[in-house]
């Protein structure tokens, strides 16, 4: 089967509006950002759930992962940019205290995690299974994409802000997540091989013009997360709910693959996350945020502020997806093409 | 200096009360449809039965949710 997906579009032949627009600009010509920018990009203006916004800050943070085609690495720490991107921070930092209860324990953030849902059917994974055939599993993964193509590198970001137990349990789940030395066993890898089990096209960030803000938000929150040491509870707090959050989850997607007729490497990468992070889960809260609250209890809001900001994400982009679905209407901004059988 | 063997360090297994047992792996678990083998650092053994991934965990010992 050869991969579906839109011509390939570059990172900037389709801005989100004016601030991601004029950030493209520097971007590709290698200008400096205009003190106009940093205005407009912590103007009211700017709808801090909306496109523009997390289209642009998803474009600065790639500067630190893997950068961007024809942007000068050297361009990952220009003061302007970096202006630009405190202010968009500014602006989703603060329309997630506003959403988000705090302060809270970590008891109050995680107890409701640890339940299972009294509908084990319902959600995005239900309505994969539903119609038949495997359209709405290929836009998951691309919405997935941005993510699980970096899966674990925002968090390695915590490593050096960690010490004693939270950091020794912290870096074995990472191992665990990078492939325990195995480049065949990389989650990010195993997402990739998803992809083109499903038919897609694995490349690094190839589907980004079609990934909508709500599913880039919730990378961009672990990005910021991880690039400020001031939030690095929010990161453990953010990883952690991840882990607890994702052995359900990857049971009910392997149920929905498999309904669905999606082959064994789709069904492998939620049937990998359904054991090992039933055990992630046990790690992270005994040894990481326990040793982390041993060493510094004050840190505890911050731990809760990450897991509650997580969950209102993915709830807004489960919200984003069932309601496109449930419209007849594709959750990307531009449909993926009818795969052509090889 | 004689070659005395060194004592070994007993293998520290973490009891949830409510969940699996956690034991250092790599790890083979024998059970009657033959043996296991996991070779993650941790491995999460289900006690409550309740797995569909035996004999691993897979955090179906969670409770139910109370319906809202
Ligand atoms: S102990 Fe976790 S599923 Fe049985
Ligand atoms: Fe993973
Ligand atoms: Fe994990």
């Amino acid at each position: 089967m050869s991969a579906v997906g839109p011509a390939e579009a570059a990172w900037y032949a389709e801005p989100r509006g004016e601030v991601s627009a004029a950030l493209a600009d520097c971007l590709r010509h290698g200008r400096e950002a205009p003190a106009g920018l940093v205005r407009a990009a912590g103007g009211a203006g700017v709808d801090p759930w909306g496109d523009d916004l997390h289209f642009a800050l998803y474009l600065l943070y790639e500067l630190h992962y893997r950068g961007l085609d024809g942007v000068s690495d050297d361009r990952e720490w220009d003061p302007g940019l970096l202006r630009v991107r405190a202010a968009l921070e500014g602006r989703f930092l603060d329309a997630l205290r506003e959403a988000v209860p705090s302060p809270r324990t970590v008891e109050e953030s995680f107890g409701p995690l640890l339940t299972t849902p009294a509908d084990r059917a319902g959600g995005v994974s239900g309505s994969i299974a539903e119609t038949g055939g495997l359209w709405r599993a290929r836009e998951y993964a691309v919405l997935r994409s941005p993510y699980h193509l970096k899966e674990a590198d925002p968090h390695a970001w915590a490593i050096p802000r960690l010490t004693g137990r939270a950091k020794a349990a912290f870096v074995a789940i990472e191992y665990d997540e990078f492939g325990a030395g195995r480049a065949e066993a990389v989650h990010a890898r195993l997402f990739a091989d998803l992809m083109e089990d499903l038919g897609l096209d694995a490349g690094y960030n190839r589907y980004l013009p079609a990934v909508p803000a709500a599913a880039l938000a919730t990378v961009n929150l672990m990005s910021l997360f991880g690039l400020h040491r001031a939030w690095r509870a929010a990161l453990v707090g953010h990883f952690a709910c991840v882990e607890t959050t994702s052995s359900p989850g990857s049971a009910r997607m392997v149920d929905a693959l498999t309904a669905c007729g999606a082959g064994p490497a789709a069904i492998r990468f939620y049937a990998e996350h359904v054991t090992a992070d039933a055990v992630h889960e046990q790690v992270v809260r005994r040894e990481v945020i326990g040793g982390l609250l041993e060493d510094d209890p004050a840190l505890e809001p911050r731990i809760a502020f990450g897991c509650d900001a997580t969950v209102l994400l993915e709830d807004r982009l489960a919200d984003h997806i069932l309601t496109a679905w449930t419209n007849g209407r594709s959750a990307l901004r531009h449909p993926l093409p009818q795969p052509v059988a090889a | 200096m004689p070659n005395a063997p060194e004592p070994r360090a007993p293998r520290r297994v973490v009891v949830d009360p409510h969940g699996p047992v956690l034991v250092e792996g790599p790890v083979e678990v024998e059970t009657p449809d033959g043996i296991r083998r996991s070779d993650r650092f941790m491995v999460a053994l289900c006690t409550c039965r309740r797995s569909r991934t035996l004999p691993w965990c897979d955090t179906s010992h969670r409770p139910r949710e109370r319906r809202r």
